[in-house]
């Protein structure tokens, strides 16, 4: 799996972090989505699909292998 | 608006019993799930119920959350007398990209690592008003003794307010709120609290302190990117959505809880369900539950219905809150239920900026009530607690308890 963010889209919301603090953060300067781990182990790709479905402006993309 | 629909049922409707929506929205929910209603005004914009709807609506460029938009829905009668010049507008009722730039002032502050570094310092305000309140002879009201103090006490400090001004701004906040000011009120009181933010502002920006408002006095207004007007319309928005919301979400929790002892028991034994736990008090009880007003800037279709470019819509939060095919037999309160997918913040872009903060001012309310007041009970029976039917968030005037 591999994580895409568009960090322009971002409102943040924090939603990603609170549901995958392994794979998201957020910028310190504007709080927007920061992506950790761009290629997450498989114990977390459930996860970061529950993120992509929480992010209210989808802002998450995934791409499965 | 072209046509108008005599079935279009008045909006918003009233409640039949205090902790659920209006038994019509499920009808409408089942039977026209996007279907217009009729407002104070006689316009009849279109009422979206069930939560994938919502979702898009309310997440969609094709939806403009900017009430300069014409056809805007103007749910509340007293909502035109609120609207401010429209270069102050809120950035709650903009849209992209200018909503972002004014969002993006404030979004650091209420992230999540801010907010859990503030978690301290919320767990000593909620045990400072609760030591106070145990401390009195038992009954006590819950909403004036903790509810209503933690979120003020906790957003005057983010914001740089005095809180012992908190009965000056509490009380306008009440008249904003209630859905029966006249339109005079409610220009007194946004009259009253513009003067006081102005007020504070400029001296924030003469000797700023540690606070969210101080740090946009000197790094925004002084530098030309927000006007006085601009930095007190956001200040009023932040202090306004900052306290109330959560006052009677934590009144609410507790209420529900109290009705509900098995579901309290399983959360006192087991405090790492608190978090999942507020999802679903926040689901259940669903406080904006008016409905988020946006208006479309081009057709789009749900079924065979289609809503035209320039019509209002409304989502009713509450409605997909409470939608049977997202959440199994909806009108339970189920503390252990997987309720993440809720919309109580609503969706989109402006989903709600505060939700780190309200999450961990809610989660550390609950435990540490159920922890430390194990004897906690209703001081009334249920049908004496005053239900705020007529505010625009929904909550309790009063929870009377002893213990
Ligand atoms: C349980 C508590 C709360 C609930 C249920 C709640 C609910 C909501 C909802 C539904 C919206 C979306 C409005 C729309 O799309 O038209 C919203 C937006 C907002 N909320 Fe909250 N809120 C809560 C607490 C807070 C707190 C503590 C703050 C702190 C300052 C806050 C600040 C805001 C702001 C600034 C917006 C506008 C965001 C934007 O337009 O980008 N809220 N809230
Ligand atoms: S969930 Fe989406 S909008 Fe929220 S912080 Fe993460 S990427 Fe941004």
């Amino acid at each position: 799996m591999r994580v895409v963010v568009d960090s322009d889209k971002c409102c943040g919301s924090g939603q990603c972090v609170l549901t995958a603090p392994d794979v998201f953060d957020q910028r310190d300067e504007d709080g927007t989505v920061l992506l950790l781990d761009a290629e997450p182990p498989a114990e977390l790709h459930e996860a970061v699909r529950q993120a992509v479905t929480l992010c209210p402006s989808s802002a998450i993309s995934v791409v499965e292998d | 608006m072209t046509s108008t629909e005599t079935s279009a049922p008045q909006y918003p409707m009233q409640r039949s019993r205090p902790l659920d929506p209006p038994t019509e929205l499920a009808e409408i929910r089942s039977e026209r799930p996007v279907s217009r209603v009729t407002l104070w005004d006689g316009t009849q914009p279109w009422l979206v119920t069930r939560l994938e709807d919502a979702r898009v609506v309310l997440g969609d460029r094709r939806f403009s959350a900017d009430l300069r938009t014409p056809g805007f829905p103007m749910v509340l009668r007293a909502q035109q007398a609120l609207r401010r010049p429209d270069d102050v507008v809120p950035f709650i009722r903009m849209d992209p990209p200018e909503h972002g730039v004014f969002r993006r002032m404030l979004t650091r502050d209420f992230m999540i690592k801010r907010v859990n570094a503030l978690r301290p310092k919320i767990q000593e305000i909620v045990d400072g008003f609760l030591d106070e309140m145990l401390a009195k002879p038992a009954p006590a009201d819950l909403v004036a003794e903790f509810a209503l103090p933690v979120p003020s006490l906790v957003i005057a400090l983010l914001l740089g307010v005095p809180y012992e001004d908190h009965g000056f701004f509490q009380s306008r906040s009440n008249v904003l709120l209630n859905l029966e000011s006249t339109a005079e009120d409610v220009q007194g009181a946004r009259a009253a609290l513009d003067a006081y933010l102005g007020d504070l502002v400029d001296r924030r920006l003469r000797e700023p302190g540690d606070d969210l408002i101080s740090r946009l006095a000197v790094e925004r207004l002084a530098t030309g990117e927000l006007s006085r007007e601009q930095l007190v319309s956001m200040s009023f928005l932040l202090l306004i959505a900052g306290h109330e919301t959560t006052a009677n979400m934590t009144a609410l929790s507790i209420l529900s809880l109290l009705q509900n002892p098995d579901q309290l028991a399983v959360l006192r034994d087991d405090p790492t369900l608190i978090p999942g736990a507020v999802e679903e008090l926040l689901r259940f009880h669903t406080i904006v539950h008016i409905g988020l007003p946006r208006v479309a800037l081009e057709d789009v279709t749900f079924g065979d219905v289609t809503i035209s470019a320039g019509e209002g819509v409304i989502v009713s939060l509450p409605a997909a809150n409470r939608d049977e095919e997202q959440f199994a037999d909806p009108d339970q309160l189920d503390v252990t239920r997987e309720a993440r997918r809720q919309i109580a913040f609503g969706f989109g872009v402006h989903q709600c900026l505060g939700q780190p903060l309200a999450r961990a001012e809610l989660q550390i309310a609950v435990e540490t009530v159920l922890r430390r007041v194990p004897t906690l009970r209703l001081a009334v029976p249920t049908e004496e607690i005053p239900f705020r039917t007529a505010m625009a968030i929904y909550g309790v005037h009063q929870l009377p308890v002893t213990w």
